[in-house]
This record gives C-alpha cells, structure tokens and sequence, in this order.
C-alpha cells in the first residue's frame, strides 16, 4: 500500500509519522511512573522503527535524514533524560550491532563460522577493566590505577589492535580447517580465553578471576569529564544521565564508523575476495586470492571490533566477570548476525536491535502483560522469558530463513568494469 | 477485529485501575536469574519474596496503600541485570528490590539503584564487594554472610573442632565459591594447616581427577565452596572411593538436593547464619505456607529471599509512618532499612552502617540423613570486617 | 610429586578417563548420526539427551522401582523408553525446526540459530513441567539400586558397575550402528542420501523417510546417553545437557563427524586427555596450573589434531568437486 503512493507523498508521510510518534512517546515517558503503562514502550519502540522505514522504503534523502535527526539526534536522546531505560537499551544495541557488525565479516562476507567470538569481546573488555580500573595495582607496583578515564580513547584504538593480533595468532594455526570443523575449533578457542579469564587470578592476578573486574565509578576521573561535569551542573541534569548520554553520542559515532568502513570493506577488493572464497574457496585460490592470508585478514578485522566494543562494553557497564564472556555470548551475537541477514549490514543492525530490545524491552513488557492473568507462581511469565525467546528464533528463522533483510550483492555493472573500478583492481 | 479492541481496552482498564487505588501502588522489586541454567535459585528467592508480600504485606497495605510484588529476571547477565534496574529507577512506584544472586549482576545493577538511592536487600551476595563500594553503601545492604566472614568460621570449626591438619579446599570457580574458599584457606594457613587449593567448574559433575589425588594423599577434611547442585555428586562420588572424612562447606550447601544427591550423610557439616527449619517454630511455619504454596520444599534461598523482603516491607512501612501515612521516599525507605531488627527466619537481622549483619552468628549444621532433621552442631559469632570502602 | 604418587594414580586415571570418555563417546555418536546424513550439527541434541534422562529418571522412580523388579531389568525399560520418547522428540524437533528450513534451502547456519531457539525452548518447557523450584530429579539410589554401585577388584584398579555398564551399552550400541549401517536394506538408504540426496532419490529411496529415520535413530542415542548419564552421576534436570553435549560434540569432531567408530575413539581419547590433564596438571605444577586447565589442554589436542587431520582422526578426507 505504501509502495503505491507517490514519493513525495509517501516521504511526507513518513516525517509527519516520525514526528507525531516522537511527541507521543516523548509526552508519555515524560509524565512521571508511566512505565507503569503498558503503551509507552510498544510507542517508544514504533518511533525508534522509524529508522528502519526510512532506510528499507523508498523515500526521499530529505525525509531519510529528517528521520534520522529527529530519531536519533533529538528523540533518543530527550526520551532517554526522561527515561533512562529506554537509553541504556539503545546503548547496549548500539554495543552489539558494531560487535555483530564484526562477526558479520567473518561470518557473513567470509563465511567462516565462528563460535567463539566472545572472546575477543572479552579481550577488550579486560583491557580497559584491569587499566581503567584499580585491578592493575596487583601485578604493577606504584599505585598507578585507574587510569585516567579520556584514556579510554587510547584504548579503544589499543583494544582494536590487540584484539586483532589475538585474532591473527588465533588464527593461524586454526584456519587450514574448513567449515564445522572450524566452528568447533572457534567454540574451543572461546573456551580458552573465558578459562583463563576464569583462571588467571593466580600465580599472579591480573583478572582476579570468577570475582571479576570493576571500574569504580567516579565523575572526577570518567571519560570526557572535563565535558560531562560542568554540563550537568550546569543543566541540572543528574551526572549518571549525562554519562550516559555522551556515551551514547560516543558510541553511536563509533557505530557509524563500523557502518561505513564495514560497507567500504564490502566493495573493496578483499570484500570481493572473501565473497569468492565463501562462494567457491577452489575456485577464488585458482583465481590468485591467497586463501591464508585472506581468511586472516577477515578474522582480524572481526576480531578488532570485538575489542573495541568491548572497552565501551567495560565503560558502560562498570563491571565484568568471565561470566559475561561464555558460550551464549558468542550464540547472542551469531543470532543477531543469521536474524538480520548473514553478510547484510543493514540486516546486522536489525539483528542486534531485535535481540537486544527482545530480552531487554518486549520480553520484559510481555511478562508484564501476562501478569494480569493471574496464574499460579509456578507459571509465572517471569520466568519463560527464554522460552519465548527459543519460540521467536524458530519462528523467524522459518519465516524468514533469508534474515530479515537479506543481503543483496549488486552485480557488478559492465559500464562499472568500463569505467575501471574493476580494473583498478586487476591491474 | 473488534475482540483486538476490547482486549486494549481491558488493559487500559486495567491499567488505569492500578492508579485507581485510594494512596496508589507501593511496589516490591526482585531480581535474580528466573530463566535459564540458574534459574533454580532464583526461582527459590522470587518465591520467597512472594510469600514475604503474602505474608506481611499488610504492614503496608493496612496504611491505605496497595502492595504489588514486580519480579525481573536478569538472565546472570550484566547488561540484562542494568537494563531492568534502569526500568526500576524509573517506576516510581518502586520503592524497594530484593536481590540479586550473582555478585556479577549485583554489583553494576546497584550502582545503578544508588543513582536514586532505591535501597537493595542482598539475600545471596557474599561476596565483600558487593556492600563495600563507596558508591553504593547507602543502598545495598544484605542478610547473608559475607565471604570474610564465613570461611572464617568454618576454618575455625574445621581446625578446632575436627582438629583437621591438612585439608583440600576445593571451590566452583563462580564468584561466591572462590571468595569463599579463599577466605577458607587464608585463615586455615593462619592457623597452622596445609591446604590443597582446587578449583574445578560449576558444570562438573566428574570428580575422579580430584577424587583419585585425595585416595593418595588423604586430606583430613575435603572443604567445599559451592552449591548442593555440584555439592551432592561431588560427595557421592567421594564415599563410593572410601574417602569417609569429614566432608564441610557453606552455606551453598542447606537444600535438601545434598541428601538427594549426596547419599549418607555422615560426617557431613555445613556452616550457614540460617539454623534449621525445622527447630524454629516461626519457620516451621514459614515452610509450610511455602509448600502449600509453590508445591516445593522451602530451603536453600528461600527463607533469604522471604527475610530480604520482610525487610524491605518493614522499611517501608516505618517510612511511610514517618512520612505520616504517605508514600515514603526512596530515600527514608533506604534509611529506615538500616533501622531494621527483627529475628528473622535466617537469623537475627541488623544492619551495621555498610549493610552488613554487624555480628554474625553462623550455626555450623551436622546434616542429616533426611533435610528436615539436620542439627545444630556449634554456633559461633563472629564480627563483620568493614575493611575501607572501594 | 613423588614418583609412587605418579604411578600411584596411573591406573585409577586411565580407568576414570575411559569411563568418562565412553560417556562422551555414547552422546557423541547422536551427534555424529545426524551429521553423516545430513552435515547439520543439531545442536538440539544435547536438550534431547536431556529429555529422555528426565524422562528415563522419572519413569523409575514412579513406575519401575514400585514393581520391584531386577534393578537391570528396570534400567533397560528406562533406556528403552527413553530412547523411544527421545526418539520421537528428535523427529518432532526435525519437523518443526529444520526441516522447513531444509525445504527452503536456507543457508547452513540458519538451522543452527533454530537449534540453539530449540534449546532454549527444551530447556524451559522441561523446567516448566517439573517445577523451576525443583527441576533436579536424583537417580534413584538405595535399596536394590545399590547393585550398581558394587565394584569388580581387579587388584590394581577397581571397577564399578555403573562403569560397566557404560561400556557394555556403548559397545552394543557401536555394534548395532555398524551392522545397521553397513550391512542393512535401511543402512544402504541412509549411505545413498549421505552421499547424495537428489541422486538417491532418483533411485527410489525416500529421502524424507530416511531423514527422519535419521534423527529418530540419533534421538534415540540421545535418550539412551541421558539415562546411562543419570545413572553414572546421580541425577537429571533441564540444565544437564550443555556441557556434556559441548564435550561429546568435540569428541564427534576429533574423531572424525559423521564416522561412527570415530565417535567411540573421539570420545575415549578425550576421556582420557581430560582426566589426564586434570591429574597431573596441578600436580607437576604444584598446583599453580588447576584442574580447571584441563579444557585448555582438551581443546589445544583438538586443534593440534586438527590441523594434521583436518576431518578427524577417523573421518575421510573428501576431495572437493571442482
């Protein structure tokens, strides 16, 4: 129906829609207890879904950033002050999207399954707990921890890079195997480090073991203080809010990066050499892509989000034990990527939003609603939230086996090779 | 299409009806593991705290206020844990949580209480961090034994009394058992005693690499720092290689799955701040209406999670008391709950200025062939460290 | 560590390390079942060993134990139930999570999220019908189930019956799987669709048929594993699934997916490994290097393996069509 209209039309539509569900949701988080309210997060959740229309309908440029603006520069932002909920959950799948964005490469573009994809989250996120927080103190002398807190931008970059490394020595060795084999490898490899993790609190204790790590929280010394502090007394707004809120601006803008070099590496050269190593490996060897190297160079690269978005992980969270960091952490992610659409970037983002609004809003709302029937304690809704969970994967996998938005590989053009994109990389 | 309808306007009803009540909705949180490979011990604490409102409820609901019990489950995951207490800070309504079993969930969702001071009552977290955090000490309280504490105490009863010299010190590797095997084995070396210190995960139950080492090296005691779930095989298995010395752990180990699945009980002791149910008439009680009610034998957290409550509830009511009969502030219920003194199923409940029990009083119990029968075989106090706040 | 312990603990280890791999093995060969015919990992398969542990579990405590029949009689109408309720779960799980999934031809990993939903849902359904208060169900012990918990004495090394019994099922098993497979009218069928499914069934085989006769057999392994499980440890509950599943699974693949001996030698050498490691880790690092360790080690051989076999000791290298 929506298709049939014009579109400018339909692009009108979409902006007065996005505007009116922002001032609904905005009035209804607005008013005090109304969490209380059983419509407040199906309106907040409409208006946030905004975002996918903009970009799945045909729409014009005009009205896509007029959504994204109002979505995302405005609405979340002021629904969040108003509610901090609502924030943190956009938060964390902002967190997981550009974590799902990197298994995306690995799995989606090159097709190599990886099970244990947590631990590199974990590498991260130990990295900036154990420096950003007094846990160092145990094994360097000088009482040098906690870090300052804008150092987190120094690791974020450093998370990249070591992750990356542990991604390549992990690597190497493993992927002469081929596809289970190499899923049941990856799913040990994570067992590995979550051991180890587990474990290494002594001889000598760097991640205190199954006490895990904690990041003491201080506005003195949090990152961008120097930002965050004089703003909310300024504002009045609470401090823990503001954080928030600049994490979010924070991450979002590393989400963005993760979108934009994601959908670059797509198109480059090695994009295409993994799209032809996941088709056909024989095939694209004979064609000259080394494979080793290739398949290194994607696990790296996914390996390298992971880090990163786990020092953010660490930040926001304030705290990690090895728990964080297990078997179901790996299957969240790879359901986030196989929901969305394997090696759909849009689909990714879609994947990690449904999974993590899933358990974090709808499951929570649903107990809620069921709650009303007064069933026996024994039934209590509370506790099937992962019951419903399973139901809703098997659902949409049967539904949608494709991912929600699946991804579409354009062919390359004869007018494209003409004009020498191809042939650039020919040389 | 019409039946869609009629069913939003029902809700809407509904809805509206909650608000509809003479002084509004006074609402109790909890928070544990509900789904899920932990759900178990969850389950235990949500029931208890159910029975709690049941129970006691009327302390605030005689006051003109009407009392709901709002259950979250936070998978044992961080985020999940933060994301529900981020949606508890902003129900108004909420005035106080009972939880969390993981120190994993309870530490981050805490600070998140403190933000608003909504006051938190631990039934499990022994681990010392959980109420030694500058940022939290004014919300987070609880009524079990902290880890420094409890080792302890049963090093003190494993050394003195069962005149152990070398003892296996084998823990889950989760946060509760490896706190508190090594406050065990730091106060059995002060004392004198070798100690072997193993760790094997929560998710085993094959002990033979352990088990064949302590044929050869025979400890005098096996101390184990963990759950009955693993507890109970662990045992077994030790009996059926002749390893007949005492077997003693802590608290993790009250629930009657350590007599299902542990076989005999001899020689098997336990320490807990928890006498009994069975030799308190009041929790004789308390087990009876719990059965009646959820068709399961109350033990392990249930009477920790039923006490938590009964502390959150009286904390309201005395602040909505001192509010004069109105919707207290999160802020007074935070204060009135380190006011609270009552004999609790658990043991006698105060707090000291941190939300510790000030002086804990832990029985050790000789386990019995049939749960109901365990004994009391020592009580020993001991007082809370408050080493600084982190 | 004194030489005497060292060898002290040699004959109890290897002994506790083949029993405990003769358990991965048995899990291990549902897995490898499922795999040779159809190259899916079901990942259900660790919730389906546990449905029919429960399920064995609770039929002797209720049914069984009153009749006051042989301890062994009443274990092998327990196996034999639950492999056949184990049996048609897994064919139930087939029909509604994969196989709409098969038909549409989804690509590979897409059945795996619908077997981890599974799970999931297994998970919680069985904790629902038995009282998440309570979900744990101990094995019956006592009366005359203390039979299984007599030992043979071999002079050096004790065995107990539990051990035994492990061993003699697996080997029945293992035997069964290879007759079936190898020298039966149905075996042939389920090698052709194995090799090639549209070819197979060009011949007159019914691959629909032989798929879900598949997973029937699979299942099946998987509810006779759940109760010789329950047996071995005492105990069944909704949780018991993941890791011993995790442990067969790897056993599966280091000895080869999809070989039915490879299976039994997977799951015995891992056995082994583990309990070795576990042994004498701590002891030759004086406790430094834990029990907990052994997993590293148990996985590190399985990458070793690995990359000098790539499909497993026992598993057939196949040329790739070019």
């Amino acid at each position: 129906m929506i298709e049939k209209l014009p579109l400018a039309t339909r692009s009108t539509l979409l902006m007065a829609s996005t505007l009116v569900f922002g001032l609904v949701a905005y009035l209804m988080v607005l008013q005090k207890n109304t969490i209380e309210s059983y419509f407040v997060t199906p309106v907040v959740m409409l208006f946030a879904l905004h975002l996918f229309f903009a970009t799945s309908w045909k729409v014009t440029r005009v009205a896509q950033i007029v959504v994204f603006v109002l979505v995302l520069v405005l609405g979340i932002p002021l629904i969040g002050f108003a509610n901090s909920l609502y924030l943190q959950v956009v938060v964390t799948i902002c967190i997981f999207a550009a974590m799902a964005l990197g298994l995306n490469v690995v799995v989606g573009f090159a097709g190599l399954l990886d099970l244990g994809y947590a631990a590199f989250f974990a590498v991260g996120a130990y990295l900036w707990a154990i420096f950003g927080g007094s846990q160092a103190n145990n094994f360097i002398s000088g009482n040098l921890f906690p870090l300052n807190g804008n150092l987190v931008f120094l690791f974020i970059p450093i998370a990249l890079f070591v992750a990356a490394v542990v991604g390549a020595l992990l690597g190497l060795p493993v992927l002469k195997v081929k596809g289970d084999y190499l899923a049941i490898i990856t799913l040990g490899l994570g067992e590995v480090i979550r051991v180890l993790a587990n474990n290494l609190n002594k001889p000598i204790n760097i991640t205190n073991g199954s006490q895990g790590v904690r990041i003491a929280p201080n506005p003195e010394n949090s990152p961008l203080a120097f930002i965050t502090v004089p703003l909310s007394q300024a504002t009045n707004i609470p401090f823990f809010q503001m954080q928030l809120t600049m994490y979010y601006v924070l991450i979002l803008l590393v989400v963005i990066a993760v979108i934009l070099f994601t959908t670059r590496l797509d198109n480059s050269r090695i994009g295409r050499a993994w799209v032809a190593m996941r088709e056909d490996e024989v095939a694209a060897q004979a064609m000259g892509i080394p494979l080793v190297r290739t398949k290194l160079i994607a696990f790296a690269t996914g390996a390298s989000f992971a880090g990163a978005m786990g020092v953010l992980y660490a930040a926001v969270i304030g705290f990690i034990s090895p728990n964080d960091f297990n078997f179901e952490r790996s299957t969240q992610i790879l359901a986030m990527v196989v929901l969305g659409g394997l090696g759909s970037i849009p689909g990714v983002i879609v994947g990690a939003a449904i999974v993590i609004s899933l358990n974090q809003l709808v499951l929570v709302e649903i107990s809620r609603v069921l709650q009303l029937i007064n069933l026996p304690p024994r039934f209590d809704p509370t506790q099937y939230q992962q019951l419903i969970y399973g139901l809703i994967l098997i659902a949409m996998m049967i539904l949608r086996p494709k991912g929600l938005v699946p991804a579409v590989r354009q062919p390359a053009k004869l007018e494209n090779l003409e004009h020498g994109e191809l042939a650039k990389g020919v040389k | 299409m019409k039946k869609r309808y009629l069913g939003l306007a029902v809700l809407a009803a509904l809805a509206m009806g909650a608000e509809a009540q003479n002084k509004g909705v006074i609402k109790i949180a909890s928070q544990t593991p509900l789904s899920g490979g932990q759900s178990k011990l969850g389950v235990a604490i949500s029931n208890g705290v159910r029975l709690a409102v049941d129970d006691e409820g009327k302390l605030i609901t005689s006051l003109g206020f009407r009392l709901e019990y709002a259950p979250f489950d936070d998978q044992a995951k961080a985020e999940q844990g933060v994301a529900n207490a981020n949606r508890m800070i902003n129900d108004g309504d909420i005035l106080g949580v009972v939880g969390h079993l993981n120190s994993g969930v309870a530490i981050p969702s805490s600070e998140v209480y403190a933000r608003v001071s909504l006051p938190a009552v631990s039934p499990a977290n022994t681990n010392p961090l959980v109420t030694d955090r500058k940022s939290t000490v004014n919300v987070m309280s609880r009524i079990c034994g902290r880890d420094d504490v409890q080792g302890p105490a049963g090093a003190d009863y494993v050394i003195d009394t069962l005149k152990a010299k070398k003892i296996y010190v084998i823990n889950d590797k989760t946060a509760y058992g490896e706190g508190l095997a090594a406050a065990f084995a730091a106060r059995a070396k002060a004392k004198g005693a070798s100690t072997t210190e193993i760790g094997i995960e929560a998710s085993e139950r094959d002990f033979a690499t352990i088990l064949n080492r302590a044929v050869a090296e025979k400890p005098d005691v096996v101390y184990y720092a963990g759950i009955y779930d693993q507890a109970g095989p662990l045992l077994k298995q030790m009996r059926a290689r002749s390893i007949n010395v005492p077997f003693v752990g802590g608290d993790g180990l009250d629930g009657s799955d350590l007599q299902a699945l542990g076989g005999s009980m001899k020689n098997v002791f336990f320490t807990t701040t928890a006498v009994p149910l069975s030799s308190l008439p009041a929790a004789r009680g308390f087990a009876q209406r719990y059965n009646s009610k959820f068709n399961v034998a109350a033990e392990g957290y249930a009477a920790y999670g039923y006490d938590a409550a009964r502390v959150i509830i009286r904390a309201i009511a005395a602040a909505a008391k001192g509010n004069k009969n109105n919707k207290p502030s999160r802020e007074s219920v935070a204060a009135e709950v380190r006011k609270v003194k009552f004999q609790g199923i658990t043991g006698a409940i105060s707090f000291n200025n941190r939300g510790d029990l000030p002086v804990a009083k832990y029985v050790i119990v000789a386990a019995q062939d049939n749960y109901d029968d365990n004994k009391v075989s020592k009580i020993v106090s001991v007082a809370a460290p408050t080493p600084d706040l982190k | 560590m004194s030489a005497e312990l060292f060898f002290g603990l040699l004959a109890p280890t290897i002994v506790d390390g083949l029993s405990i791999g003769l358990m991965y093995a048995v899990i291990a060969l549902g897995y490898t079942m499922v795999y040779g015919v159809l190259e899916f990992i079901n990942f259900a398969h660790s919730e389906i060993f546990m449905v029919g542990a429960v399920i064995g579990v609770e039929l002797l405590t209720a049914v069984l134990i009153p009749t006051g029949l042989h301890p062994v009689f009443q274990l092998i109408i327990a196996i034999v139930v639950a492999a056949g309720a184990a049996g048609i779960l897994a064919v139930a799980v087939e029909r509604f999570a994969y196989r709409p999934l098969r038909v549409r031809n989804a690509p590979k990993l897409v059945p795996l999220i619908s077997a981890i939903g599974m799970s999931l849902l297994l998970i919680d359904v069985m904790r629902l019908i038995l009282n998440p208060a309570n979900p744990n169900r101990p094995f019956p012990s006592g009366g005359s189930f203390d039979f299984f918990t007599q030992t043979i004495n071999l002079g050096f090394v004790s065995i107990n019956y539990k051990t035994m019994t492990v061993f003699v099922v697996v080997m029945l098993m293992l035997a069964g799987l290879v007759y079936l497979v190898n020298y039966t009218n149905l075996g042939r069928g389920i090698r052709a669709v194995a090799q090639d499914q549209s070819t197979s069934s060009l011949m007159g085989i019914n691959v629909s048929n032989i798929i879900v006769i598949t997973f029937f057999i699979g299942g099946a392994l998987g509810g006779v594993a759940g109760v010789l499980y329950a047996l071995k440890y005492g105990v069944a509950s909704p949780v018991m699934g993941f890791i011993p599943g995790l442990k067969a699974f790897t056993a599966a693949v280091l000895g080869g997916i999809g070989s039915i001996p490879g299976a039994v030698v997977g799951g015995i050498i891992l056995g082994l490994l583990e309990t070795f490691a576990g042994t004498y880790l701590p002891l030759m690092t004086n406790d430094q290097i834990g029990t907990e360790y052994k997993d590293i080690v148990a996985f590190g051989l399985l990458i070793v393996i690995l990359i000098f076999k790539p499909a497993g000791l026992l598993g057939k290298a196949v040329a790739e069509k070019v």
